[in-house]
């Protein structure tokens, strides 16, 4: 085509991270979306029903009958804010990983995209925006089940969900940058098995990390979960502490911040080569 | 048929959507003289184009030049260089050396505004199997920039162009080989571009899908939008190509007109002789040497294949009953038109599918 001809896309710069082509990938995401809501909601209510059941109740109970937590704290009340950053922060490592995997190898809607005039890093921040609405929709039932088990006693605890999101993106963040290295898929099994579960686990989601040895207290520190899940309570039982609320946050910021930087870099150097 | 907008008044130029005449900038173009156009007025200008992957050098310094509206092929086999080639064209692979333009713009600077005017269709479907057919195109007028209206008007079109009109509410997995590369094709429209990339359009397909597809490409050249593509079929790059060049080893090897290279490497007939191995009745020997002691003299030149024998003639007729009369008695015969394999296996002494 000569000159003249006014082109089909009117403006279009190289734009930053959250110009409108990250938009774009996001639009794409919500479109598979709108596909699926119906299990999305269903998954995202009842397994605040089955958590809170078996755990809160349930194993709540016996720890009740025994003396209870320091405090006086139901169980109940305990575990739930924690329950609910852990299982934000597992969809979205879910995300981060098989999702984007099949965007890059299996189905290459990657390679479709880029042949448009959306770069590697849009579909990056895209894809994230994703993974945090996917959170935040997750944390938002939750809470909500939360609300009808009556095992919330404070207004702050409403917080909770947006500490929830920040976990689950120090998390995704890491986590696509590392799927973006990836060949296949195998690596993930590992890193769920010896790395998210052991975290779901073990960062004071169902139990006290003072209960831990000595010697493994400083690794739960330096990971992002046990951050988000005392943060989360601190806020949701009340019990505010300027300076450590603070140190959380900065934790948890540092890793999304640290982890779309790489991610940014290996999205890159996958796809534009 | 017209599908799209008509251009803005007074727009000298034709889009693929904007009916039928070739514009004027198009016309001005003397083909086989690509030397003569400068960078600005040619859809593709490249020279000492390379690519390297660490030590590994996928295209090696290669020139050419695509005028806007023209078809043109890169021909070769797997691993000669013509899908890094495209790459760095479609602006998604950097260039490591060598000179590089699209529409008069360089790559490394312009590579979202080069795309919205280039529509690629990758060698990979690349289709989206959680979206349906509809939202494939949807979307991807999306990535373009377009309104959710007009990229919806848009894919609706599309869709009758590549006849895919009543499956435009399924799901991308079902469709047949064909129609998954036909929607393919329609996505790539979705942006009305100047200029399509073709990476192996039709590789894998059967022959009644591959003539579908060829139609709808050859409407879109009528309609002037440049076509640029790789293959490694010799029909296709014959049906499409205005004009080729033949890729191998990193390298371009040869550049003209199907209709030139083939008068230029290989002559206008090739007698097939084969010969039944062990039987060996009347002298014919299963053994090269042997059989070339009895050919001497009757052509220019012999290709000795696995299979059979190929003897390159200007009467492939003649050619045979001169061999009858020194006594070869082959298994069967065949004399057809020499094809850019041919070309290809003059060139490189290789086929071009292995």
């Amino acid at each position: 085509m000569a000159a003249g001809r006014a082109p089909v896309v009117a403006r279009r710069g190289p734009g930053g991270m959250m110009s409108s082509p990250s938009l774009r990938q996001f639009e794409h995401d919500m479109l598979v979306f709108r596909r699926r809501w119906h299990s999305y909601l269903l998954s995202g209510i009842s397994q605040p029903v089955l958590y809170l059941l078996s755990m809160g109740i349930g194993l709540g109970f016996y720890v009740n009958k025994n003396g209870g937590l320091p405090g006086g704290v139901p169980y109940l009340e305990y575990v739930a804010p924690a329950l609910l950053v852990t299982q934000a922060m597992m969809a979205a490592a879910f995300e981060s990983a098989w999702p984007i995997m099949g965007k890059i190898v299996w189905d290459k809607t990657y390679q479709a995209a880029l042949n448009t005039p959306i770069g590697a890093t849009n579909l990056l921040v895209g894809d994230l925006m994703w993974i945090a609405f996917r959170a935040v929709l997750l944390s938002v039932l939750f809470f909500a089940v939360i609300v009808a088990f009556g095992a919330v006693s404070s207004p702050l605890a409403l917080l909770a969900i947006p500490v929830a999101v920040i976990t689950a993106m120090s998390f995704a963040a890491p986590i696509v940058a590392f799927t973006a290295t990836q060949k296949s898929d195998q690596p993930f099994n590992m890193l769920f098995r010896f790395g998210i579960t052991p975290l779901f686990l073990f960062s004071g989601t169902f139990f006290p990390i003072e209960n831990l040895p000595l010697f493994i207290q400083p690794l739960a520190w330096v990971t992002p979960l046990y951050h988000g899940v005392a943060l989360a309570r601190s806020l949701s039982l009340g019990r505010i502490d300027p300076l450590v609320d603070l140190i959380h946050v900065a934790v948890l910021a540092g890793f999304v911040i640290v982890g779309i930087v790489a991610a940014r870099i290996t999205f890159r150097r996958r796809l534009e080569v | 048929m017209v599908i799209g907008p008509p251009g803005p008044p007074g727009t000298a130029c034709a889009g693929p959507f904007s009916g039928n005449t070739v514009p004027a900038a198009h016309r001005r173009y003397h083909r086989g003289v690509s030397e003569t156009i400068s960078p600005v007025d040619s859809a593709i200008h490249a020279r000492g184009l390379t690519k390297r992957f660490g030590a590994f050098t996928a295209v090696d310094g290669v020139d050419f030049d695509v005028a806007p509206g023209e078809a043109f092929g890169f021909l070769g086999p797997n691993g000669a260089g013509k899908t890094s080639t495209m790459r760095m064209i479609g602006t998604v692979s950097p260039v490591t050396a060598g000179t590089l333009t699209v529409f008069g713009l360089d790559p490394a600077h312009n590579g979202p505004r080069i795309r919205s005017r280039v529509g690629v269709v990758p060698q990979a479907d690349t289709l989206d199997n959680e979206l349906s057919v509809l939202e494939n195109l949807l979307i991807y007028g999306r990535y373009f920039g377009l309104s959710w209206a007009e990229s919806r008007r848009r894919a609706v079109e599309l869709l009758d162009f590549v006849q895919l009109t009543e499956r435009s509410g399924d799901q991308v997995e079902p469709l047949s080989g064909g129609m998954k590369r036909r929607l393919v094709i329609a996505r790539a429209l979705i942006n009305d571009p100047e200029m399509l990339l073709l990476d192996e359009p039709t590789t894998g397909l059967d022959p009644q899908a591959r003539h579908l597809l060829w139609d709808r490409l050859y409407r879109l050249k009528q309609r002037g939008v440049t076509l640029c593509l790789t293959t490694h079929y010799m029909d296709e790059a014959e049906q499409l190509c205005d004009r080729l060049v033949v890729m191998d080893k990193a390298k371009i090897v040869a550049e003209g007109s199907p209709r030139q290279l083939i008068e230029q490497y290989v002559t206008r007939e090739v007698l097939e002789l084969r010969f039944n191995r062990d039987e060996g009745d009347d002298g014919a020997a299963d053994d090269t040497s042997q059989l070339d002691g009895q050919l001497d003299g009757l052509a220019e030149r012999f290709e000795q294949l696995p299979d059979r024998l190929l003897v390159y003639t200007a009467d492939g007729d003649a050619t045979a009953a001169a061999a009858f009369e020194r006594g070869l008695r082959p298994a069967s015969v065949l004399v057809r038109r020499s094809t850019l394999e041919d070309v290809f296996l003059r060139l490189t002494g290789r086929s071009l599918i292995e």
